[in-house]
């Protein structure tokens, strides 16, 4: 299944809709990659909120994501991870060190938000 | 919930296939919803590994009782190359640096049974339990 | 009580052919529907005489005694037992609360079968043959209904003490809301990985219907930590991280604090501030607040 890429001002708003298989999330990295640079994005949003499953390989592809829209040029923010999946991955013994969380959709813009604009006066 | 259900795990689609029978399965039986995600992590770390290293196998699920408990086992059974050293694979932060780890010391964390007979050249079988906890 | 061990000399006398054990059951079911006033009186008496139940009113005996004599002579006649089960479970439910112990619940269904059990051997003690038989045909339905209630109640038991457990973790892990968007997780006590796994969930859940940016655990009544513990803070922490929330540890004591070190826990990881008021001070700060003196 295609996830659907939403610009929203200066960022890019990748909103998974339902299980991915690892083809699925794949495409989404290389289309978040490819996609930065085009619209000269600052930052993504990945909202997670419809996986009910993030394992060993979902965490990776995520956090690679990360760091390549990173090496882009830009901020990523994974928002709406379940409280149940959250505890399975600790579990598991899964983490996204040094990658941005928010609660969700919301939460994710506003950090984003911030985030940019500090960047804009610091320059 | 009588006898067991199977799964042909050939392909990245049959991992869902396979974690939504488990997570299934597991409502059914009564687990708390952040057990049945905690089975269905597991399913995924180990359905992942089928394909990855033997290409296809089979997982099957069955409902089980014990006295007065009850839970789930799922056993996954492949014709792969099979794992050399078991215990090695089973020690934390193997191969997990490498990026494609077989995810096996953090699997074991997530099930309250776990065991991996595996002979080089013939297979691997996976063979899990997990029990519902007293939550009523 | 039971006859089975005495010599039986009058089965080889026997000349005509025994009864069904069905006729067997229905004569004894008819005898103890037919004395039921006088049976139910006297086993009522024999609880009282052998302090049993004694948290209940005679009252309350008589009547319980009086369903439970019901639903016994039901199950002799019909085999099923699952009325006499839920009646047992519901009977249970209801003095459980009372202070009721199993033996009590024991003891009563035993005395009922020896008063019974003493009713059909002054029915029968004429007819020797006759009697073993119908004992014979009283003893295994007898001793499954024991079974059923003894069983029902401790499985009742068991599921009030679980009950009462988990009212008690809820209990000792309150998340409190502060202010808005910061959690106070304050932890006292031990902790074992069930109760760090529930506290573990219900702070999860905490952050996501308070949309709580900023946790606070506090852990200064927490005396000692071992690894398999210890690690299960850092994964809590690590967890709330992955919901967006930031989590301020306080109260870590020396000997705490040494163990975190010792198991090479990544404090990197952790922020850490000495007690709960300045742990409040930095989240108040992370979220913006700016704490100014009040007037005068």
């Amino acid at each position: 299944m295609e996830v659907p890429i939403l610009k929203q001002g200066g960022h890019l708003i990748a909103a998974i809709q339902a299980a991915l298989t690892d083809a699925d999330l794949i495409r989404l990295q290389d289309a978040l990659v490819e996609q930065v640079g085009r619209y000269r994005s600052k930052g993504v949003i990945i909202d997670v909120t419809a996986l009910d499953v993030m394992d060993s390989f979902a965490t990776r592809t995520l956090r690679s994501m990360a760091h390549m829209i990173k090496l882009r040029g830009a901020e990523t923010v994974i928002c709406g991870i379940q409280p149940e999946v959250a505890f399975a991955m600790v579990q598991l013994g899964l983490t996204l060190e040094g990658i941005s969380t928010a609660l969700d959709l919301e939460e994710g813009l506003a950090l984003l938000n911030r985030r940019t604009v500090n960047s804009n006066q610091s320059v | 919930m009588e006898g067991e259900t199977r799964v042909h795990i050939g392909s990245e689609i049959d991992i869902i296939e396979a974690r939504e029978r488990g997570r299934t399965i597991g409502k059914l039986v009564g687990f708390h919803p952040v057990d049945q995600t905690i089975i269905a992590t597991a399913i995924s770390e180990i359905a992942r590994n089928i394909i990855f290293f033997a290409k296809q196998g089979t997982m099957s699920f069955e409902v089980i009782a014990e006295g007065n408990r009850r839970g789930i086992l799922i056993v996954a059974k492949d014709s792969g190359p099979g794992i050399a050293d078991i215990s090695m694979a089973m020690q934390d932060g193997y191969s997990t640096s490498r990026g494609l780890g077989l995810g096996l010391p953090g699997v074991r964390r997530l099930m309250d049974e776990f065991q991996v007979i595996s002979i080089v050249g013939k297979g691997t079988t996976v063979t899990m339990k997990k029990w519902v906890a007293h939550y009523d | 009580m039971s006859k089975r061990d005495e010599p039986r000399v009058s089965e080889s006398e026997e000349v005509v052919p025994n009864e069904p054990r069905s006729e067997l059951l229905r004569q004894l079911v008819a005898h103890l529907r037919d004395n039921r006033t006088q049976l139910r009186q006297e086993w009522a008496r024999r609880i009282t005489q052998a302090s049993l139940l004694t948290a209940m009113s005679q009252d309350e005996i008589f009547a319980e005694a009086t369903t439970i004599y019901e639903n016994y002579v039901d199950a002799l006649e019909s085999g099923t037992f699952e009325a006499l089960q839920a009646y047992a479970r519901n009977l249970s439910e209801r003095i459980i609360p009372r202070g009721v112990e199993t033996d009590e619940v024991v003891g009563i269904v035993l005395l009922l079968r020896d008063v019974l059990a003493r009713s059909l051997f002054a029915k029968y003690q004429q007819d020797f043959a006759l009697l073993n038989r119908i004992l014979d045909a009283y003893e295994p339905a007898a001793n499954k209904i024991a079974n059923t209630v003894a069983v029902s109640f401790v499985q009742e038991r068991e599921r009030t003490i679980r009950q009462q457990q988990e009212a008690i973790r809820e209990l000792s892990t309150p998340v409190l809301q502060v202010r808005e968007r910061l959690l106070i997780l304050p932890i006292i006590g031990v902790i074992d990985p069930q109760r760090a796994r529930q506290l573990t969930e219900q702070l999860l859940r905490g952050i996501r219907t308070n949309r709580a940016k900023v946790v606070v655990i506090d852990i200064t009544g927490v005396a000692a930590m071992d690894s398999t513990v210890a690690n299960h803070l850092v994964q809590t922490v690590e967890a709330c991280r992955l919901l967006g929330a930031k989590v301020i540890v306080t109260g870590l004591s020396p000997v705490i604090a040494q163990t975190l070190v010792t198991i090479g826990v990544d404090l990197a990881k952790m922020n850490t501030v000495g007690d709960l008021q300045g742990g409040i001070e930095e989240a108040e700060k992370s979220l913006g607040y700016k704490v100014v003196p009040g007037e005068r």
